[in-house]
Order: structure tokens, then sequence, then C-alpha cells
């Protein structure tokens, strides 16, 4: 039990056979489920439960990474989902049973760590332990041929090997006893230093995670071209705060998206029309200060105030103009739609609750490029992301839209409980849908008026996060790193150098032990002897 | 010109295939005489009739060797070097020359490192396998494996020339990132450690089973604890290099999805894979599971690996998805 490892530890005596134990009073079994939560053998069990633990989420949608999955899941597994919804698999990472294995395990971690560094700050200031007496018993054990040496050269040898030992970085102490003089050498405290730093490190990130994930938040906006973006509650289209969020100390700060482009491939035969680069560009201004032209790209976040912004995603917003009979604009602007594939076949919603004769509602597809209909058919799709023949398909729906009632609606659905439908795909009227190509306007049905598809500009979906844990999470996962390698690698050793006298002869004698993994003990070993009894003119004795 | 090196690089890539298959032949001859020198076995045998019908006049040369020169004296007298494994570490390192040449040429073909999709990351991470095996070479006598790594890099070759290959296409944007360069690189070489390591695992249980059946060990192949520690040795540095994967990961998916960690599928299975190698360390320092329970687990962190490069990849929902199929 020297290194205060767990008493199951490899590097510890196996134990006695079991004794006849006295009773254990409430503090012995406190003590004892203590030790059994601190052993190797439980901190691995944890371990691999961890691993086991995480399975499930990866096979089963989650609902912070992929909401509309576990929708979708629901729906095609209703009898199994309610099973893993009392399970919490929709949510494993937060789940009571997730969080109880890794806090088990972190809290073994720590009970194993602290005594540990309790013994490695002792060990750091202690001195290498005696000599043991017989030197040939341990790891390559090499010594010199007998030499007529007299005390002031056992002396000298003694010196020069504690000088050897000491450049070659070891704490050093020397040793007289009755079967000779010698040099007690320990090197690689850096090994067990590295080890508890690795361990302490993780529980820092674990801390930061888990403590700093009150003060994140993360929002979402979405910006069309020409539109802007002030960092205020209110601007936000959706945000998720931490539990120490305060909306008083948003960063002030607005953005202006002044051009979004988007570059597709136009020469390799394999790849037309994937994207190659997406850059939006925009006009910022921090705490009402001058504005500045910026750019953001999808790898290259923006930092504004103490958040960043990303480029997430993108798409189209066509400019809808909607007129009553007698032509007063009662509808005109940008509407995103969501891009359903890689060609940008586009979905999206327009309501109109006030100005015509009827509530209208719309449900449209966007087409940026058109396939020719004598190679697609009569369907409308889209063969190319970017805008060379586009056309926006309406359906048209007229009645209750439902947004009187004062409860928050999803601006990208339309719910048509409550709507007849009046153009398009089997409507009441057998009227068709309306195809609108750019600036081409249309009448809308039963002399609502009319139609206009006046633009298309693009928009940029923004993701806006503060992390303040972001640094701190960093920065102990660079000590993870740091303590990993040096636990790993650096070998801990103990040398060991003994004069032996051999009636009037002299005998050096050199030997070592490896504490932990050492491959290289056997050959440190010999190069010690090499250049020691090279320095002495004396020779090895093979 | 992209068309013409993709050429070259495919051409490459099929011709490396042979001269492995070459390499898995006369790797497997050497295991069949490591093997007989203690006593025949018919399922160690076999392959020397396979090898006999389809080698080529020079290995069918070394055929005679194991016959004539056979289990006369068992023992581990064996000489170290056969003529079946010297010609084995021929064809391989013929082979990897092809095969990091061939992978060179993509890279080139594509303007960018070649292992953008599944594709190239299947002959980046096997060329890495092959690479480490001929390196350890140098200081430490790894060729029983020989078989195993020909073997293993031929099927994977195979599937993914067959099954994983995509033309040559720009990178998306959220893959245009400096950390294209290391994080998926680290992470193949890391996959490169752990297979060997699985490798070495794999000898080392078939060697232990052969002493719990009261066998005498595999003459001329390590005893398990040389063979445990080697395969540790390994381990641990496919460990760091995963252990970095997984923080650059994580800090190239801060700049490109604006979270450094979301338990996206990929995210998951590497942490997965991570804590069980974890647990292989920890175990090798429990006492009652340093043997063969540890070198199970490194088993099952490998099994673990080719999970995640291949179901993973190809069935499961995630932000991962630059398989290119």
């Amino acid at each position: 039990m020297d290194s205060h490892r767990p008493s199951d530890h490899y590097d510890n005596d196996a134990p006695e056979k079991p004794i006849a134990q006295p009773r254990l009073g409430v503090v012995g079994y406190l003590r004892f489920f203590w030790r059994q939560l601190t052993s190797m053998r439980t901190a691995l069990f944890l371990l691999l439960l961890l691993a086991f633990a995480a399975v499930p989420g990866s096979l089963v949608p989650q609902i912070t990474s992929d909401p509309n999955g576990v929708i979708q899941y629901r729906a095609a597994n209703p009898g199994l989902s309610k099973v893993l919804d009392a399970l919490g698999v929709f949510n494993t990472y937060t789940s009571v049973w997730f969080s109880a294995i890794y806090l088990l395990l972190f809290i073994s971690l720590v009970g194993c760590v602290i005594p540990r560094t309790k013994h490695h700050l002792d060990a750091l200031r202690a001195q290498p332990p005696k000599t043991p007496a017989r030197l040939s018993r341990l790891e390559g054990f090499r010594a010199t041929a007998a030499a007529p040496l007299d005390a002031e050269g056992v002396a000298g040898a003694i010196t020069a090997a504690r000088q050897l030992l000491r450049r070659s970085g070891y704490r050093v102490r020397v040793l007289s006893g009755a079967d000779g003089d010698s040099v007690s050498a320990e090197r690689g405290y850096l090994r067990e230093t590295g080890n508890l730093v690795f361990h302490a490190a993780l529980v820092g990130i674990l801390i930061s995670v888990g403590f700093g994930g009150g003060f994140i938040y993360t929002g979402q906006k979405v910006v069309v071209v020409g539109q802007s973006f002030t960092n205020t509650l209110s601007d936000y289209d959706s945000i998720s705060p931490g539990r120490w969020f305060n909306p008083d100390a948003l960063a002030r700060y607005s953005l202006t998206l002044t051009r979004f482009k988007a570059t597709y491939e136009s020469q390799n035969v394999h790849a037309i029309g994937s994207p190659t680069d997406y850059t939006a560009y925009v006009t910022t201004s921090e705490n009402g200060g001058a504005p500045k032209k910026q750019t953001i790209k999808v790898n290259s976040p923006l930092t504004l105030g103490d958040t960043q912004v990303y480029l997430l995603g993108n798409g189209y917003a066509p400019v809808v103009t909607v007129k009553d009979p007698k032509g007063t604009v009662v509808f005109s602007q940008p509407v995103p739609f969501l891009p359903q594939d890689a060609n940008l076949t586009s979905v999206g919603f327009v309501k109109i609750p006030d100005g015509l004769a009827k509530q209208i509602g719309m449900i449209g597809l966007f087409y940026p490029t058109e396939c020719d209909p004598s190679l697609c058919g009569a369907n409308l799709a889209s063969v190319h992301p970017d805008l060379l023949n586009p056309v926006l398909a309406l359906q048209v729906y007229q009645g209750n839209l439902g947004l009187d009632n004062g409860k928050a609606v999803n601006a990208f659905a339309l719910n048509t409980d409550h709507l007849t439908k009046i153009a398009g795909f089997e409507s009441a009227n057998k009227v068709p849908g309306i195809d609108l190509r750019l600036g081409q306007t249309k009448q809308l049905p039963n002399g609502l008026g009319s139609v206009t598809f006046s633009a298309i500009p693009r928009y940029a979906s923004l993701d806006i996060h503060h992390d303040p844990t972001q640094l701190w999470a960093l920065g102990f996962a660079v000590l993870v790193f740091a303590g990993l390698i040096t636990g790993l690698f650096v070998p801990r050793r103990r040398v060991w150098v003994k004069a032996v006298r051999r009636g009037d002869d002299v005998v050096i004698e050199y030997a070592g032990l490896a504490r932990g993994e050492d491959p290289g003990l056997d050959a440190a070993i010999a190069e010690i002897a090499r250049k020691h009894s090279q320095q002495l003119g004396l020779t090895m004795n093979s | 010109m992209t068309a013409q090196l993709v050429t070259y690089s495919l051409g490459a890539i099929y011709s490396a295939m042979v001269v492995y298959a070459f390499a898995f032949i006369a790797f497997t001859l050497d295991l069949a005489r490591r093997a007989s020198t203690r006593r025949v076995e018919v399922s160690v045998a076999a392959p020397v009739t396979v090898a006999a019908t389809t080698a080529t006049a020079g290995s069918t040369a070394v055929l005679d060797r194991p016959d004539s020169a056979a289990p006369v004296t068992p023992g581990p007298e064996v000489p170290a070097r056969s003529r079946a494994a010297r010609l084995g570490m021929s064809f391989t390192i013929i082979a990897w020359v092809l095969h990091v040449g061939g992978t060179v040429l993509r890279g080139v073909a594509a303007g960018r490192v070649p292992w953008a999709n599944m594709f190239e990351f299947s002959l980046t991470a096997t060329a890495i396998i092959v690479g480490v095996f001929l390196v350890v070479q140098l200081w430490q006598d790894l060729r029983f494996l020989g078989a195993y790594v020909a073997g293993f890099v031929l099927i994977f070759l195979g599937i993914a020339t067959t099954n994983f290959y995509v033309d040559v296409v720009p990178l998306p944007p959220a893959l245009q990132s400096g950390w294209l360069v290391i994080h998926v690189f680290v992470a193949s070489l890391g996959t490169g450690f752990y297979g060997l390591g699985a490798a070495l695992s794999v000898v080392q249980l078939v060697q232990q089973r052969r002493m719990a059946k009261g066998l005498r060990f595999i003459a001329s192949v390590p005893d398990p604890d040389r063979l445990e520690t080697m395969a540790y040795r390994l381990i641990v540095v496919g460990f760091v290099f995963w252990t970095f994967t997984l923080m650059a990961g994580a800090i190239w998916a801060e700049h490109a999805w604006g979270r450094y960690w979301g338990w996206d599928t990929k995210e998951v299975w590497t942490f997965i894979i991570w804590t069980i190698y974890a647990g292989y360390i920890h175990a090798r320092a429990t006492r009652g599971w340093r043997g063969s329970r540890s070198a199970t687990l490194a088993l099952i962190g490998f099994g673990a690996v080719l999970f995640n490069f291949t179901i993973v990849n190809l069935f499961f929902k995630g932000l991962h998805s630059y398989s290119g199929l």
C-alpha cells in the first residue's frame, strides 16, 4: 500500500486471505461502502456502464439534438415511445440514470484522487527510499568487475554516481550501510502529477459544463438580406436561456445583412450544383458605435459583444405582395421558406389575417430552378439550388387562420382545420394552384384580389450563442491532455548504485525498479552503468 | 487532368490490393509454419493448400520448406526469419508504397487532404495501420501479425472501393476548415494504433486459450504477457490520439455548429469508444482484470471503432453525414 491507490490496484500487494472481521457499526459500513465506491473495480464497472448507457441515446433521436426526429419516432412507434418516455431515453444524456452513473463515477474518482494527491504531495518532499540489501533481485541488475578501490575511490565512485543521476533528472540520496555505500535515486514524479492532473481536470470539465451551463444562452434569428437584427430579447425568433440568464445583460449590438453570397460548383460534372461557399456580408454596430463591415461563414463565426454569431443555414425568402380588388397593398414582405432538399426546393407559409374580404392562408412551394417539363414531367421540381429559373407555386386557403385567440402560432405551419382550399390540387372549387414567375401577378380566386411574386432575396439563418464556459472547458481539456501524456509516458523509476566490498576489492552494482509501465528501464540502467563505469575506468562484468 | 489522376489513384489502390493478397498468402504460410513446428493442425494447414493453387511460382517454392523441413523437431528453435515471412514483408512494403501513392494521388486529384469522405478515410486509415505495422518492425518483430494486417487491410480496401467509392467532389462549406486536416487525420492515426492493438490482443487470447487447454504456446510467437504489454503500448498511443480527436472535434464543432458538445450520434460513439478504452487502461491496473479480460475489452473497443466507422456513418442520422454516399 505505498501509493495510496485503491487496495485492488495492480501495483499493490494482493490482499491476505479474508480474515474474520469484527461486526461493522454504522461508521464501519459507511467506510466499507466508501472503500467499495473508490475501488478500481467499481471505477472500471462505472466506466463500462457509462459507455453502455450512452448507446441508447444514439439509437433513438434526442430532443436536444433532433427534435423533429423525436416527433417522427413517436408517431411511428407510439407504444414503444411511451416506454422510452418513461425511461427518459429521448433525453438520455440528462436522464436520471445517466446522470447517476457519471456522478457516481466522478465521486469515485474524487474519492480516489484526493488521498493520492495528499500522498503524492508528501512523496514530492520525501527522500528516495533506502537502498535494498540485495540489488541482484531487482530489474536491470548489472555489476562491474571487481576492482581494488580504497575508501577514497569508493567515495569518488559514489559522488560520480550521485552527480550522474542528478544530471539525468533523478532525486538522489547517499546512504552508507554495513554492506557498502550507495546512491538511491528516484525520478518521474511527473508521472503521478500528470495522472492526478488528468483526473482533476476531468472534474473541472464536468463542473464548468454543469455549473456554467446556467449562464449560457442560445438564440436563433432568420435575417433576410436588407433586414437587421438587434440583440434584444424581443428580436429573437427563439431563445433558450440558461438558469441564470439575465435579459438586461444582453450585449448591445445590431447587425444588418447586406448581402448573401452562395457559390455552387459549376465545373465538376460529379458535383454540379453542390455548394462550395456561403458568405454572409453584414454591417455591424456595437454599443451604438460606428458601423463595421464584416463577414460570417460556416466555419468562421463572428464575435459580437460577448456572443458568437454562427451561420447555420440559408434559404430563399420570396417577397409576396397581395392587393385587394381596389389595388391597395394589404401584404408585401419577404417570407422565409424552409429548404427541403439539396436543390433548395422550399416550403413557406403566407398568412393574411386582415385587409381582404376573407382571411387568406397560402402554402407555397418555391423552386429556384424549375426543371424543364419535357425532362421532369408535369410535376414541378427544382434541379439546381441557384436562381436559374425560379417558380413560386401557391395553394390558397380561405377561412379562419386561428390567429385571433392569442395563442402562439408556428410561422412555419398553417393550421387548415378551419380553412377551405380555394386554389390548388383538389381544391373545393377545382381551381388550379397559382404558379408565379419572378415579377408575375395573378388574380386570387373568388375575386379576393391579386398576388405578386415581386422579388427573391436570400436569408441567413443565424445562431447567436453566449457561452462563458467555453474557455474554461477548453483550459481543462488542455490540462486533461497534458496530464494524460505525462501520466502515461513519463517513466517513474528508482535506480540504485551501490559499492559492495568483496574482500579487498569493490564491485559497483546497478539496479532499478519500475513504478508503473516502464519499457525503457533496462536500457536506462544499462546507460547509467556504462557512463558511470567508463567515468571510473571500470569494466562491466557481462 | 483530375479524371486522369483519379484513374491512376484507383489503379494504384487496385495494384496494392493484389500485392496485399500475395502478402496475405505468404504470411499465412509463415503462420502455418510457425504452428506446424509444434504440431500440424488441420485448420492451420488448410491455407497452405489454398495458397498452393493460387500463389505464383515464386511463392510456391516457399511451400517446399514447411513440408520438407516440417514438424520433426517441435520447440522454439524455429528460425525467427523464414522465407515466407520475408516474402510477406517484401510484398507488404511494395503494396504499402502503392497504397500510399494511390492515396496521395487521390488527394492531389481532389486538391485537398485525402480523408474527406468514407472512401478516402478508408484509404488513409488502412495506410496508417500498415505504416505503423512496418515502423514498429524496426524494434519489435511483429511479423506474426502480417496475415492479420494484410488480410484486414485487403478486406477493408475491397469494401471501400466497391461500397464506399465516390467521385472527387468539392468540399461542402462545413468541411472547409483546417480542422479537417487535423481532426480526421488524428482520428485515423488513433484507428490505426487501436487496430494493431486489437490484433495483438487476438493473438494474446489465442495463446491464452492454448495455455488453458494445456497446450504449449505457438512457437516463435511471443508469450501472452509480452503480447499484452505490446498491445497496451500501442493502445495507449491510440488512446492519446483518440483523446485529441475528441477535443479537436469539440473545438471544430464549436466553430462550425456553435457548440462544442451536442451528443450528436458520432460524438456519442466517439465518447463511447473513449470510455471503453479508458476502461481498458484501468482494467490493466486492476487486480484480476489484467490478462484475458483486458484483452477482451481491447477487442470490444476496436469493435466499437469499426461500428462507429461503418454502421454509424451509413445508417445513423447525425451531423457527421460526410460519407458522401
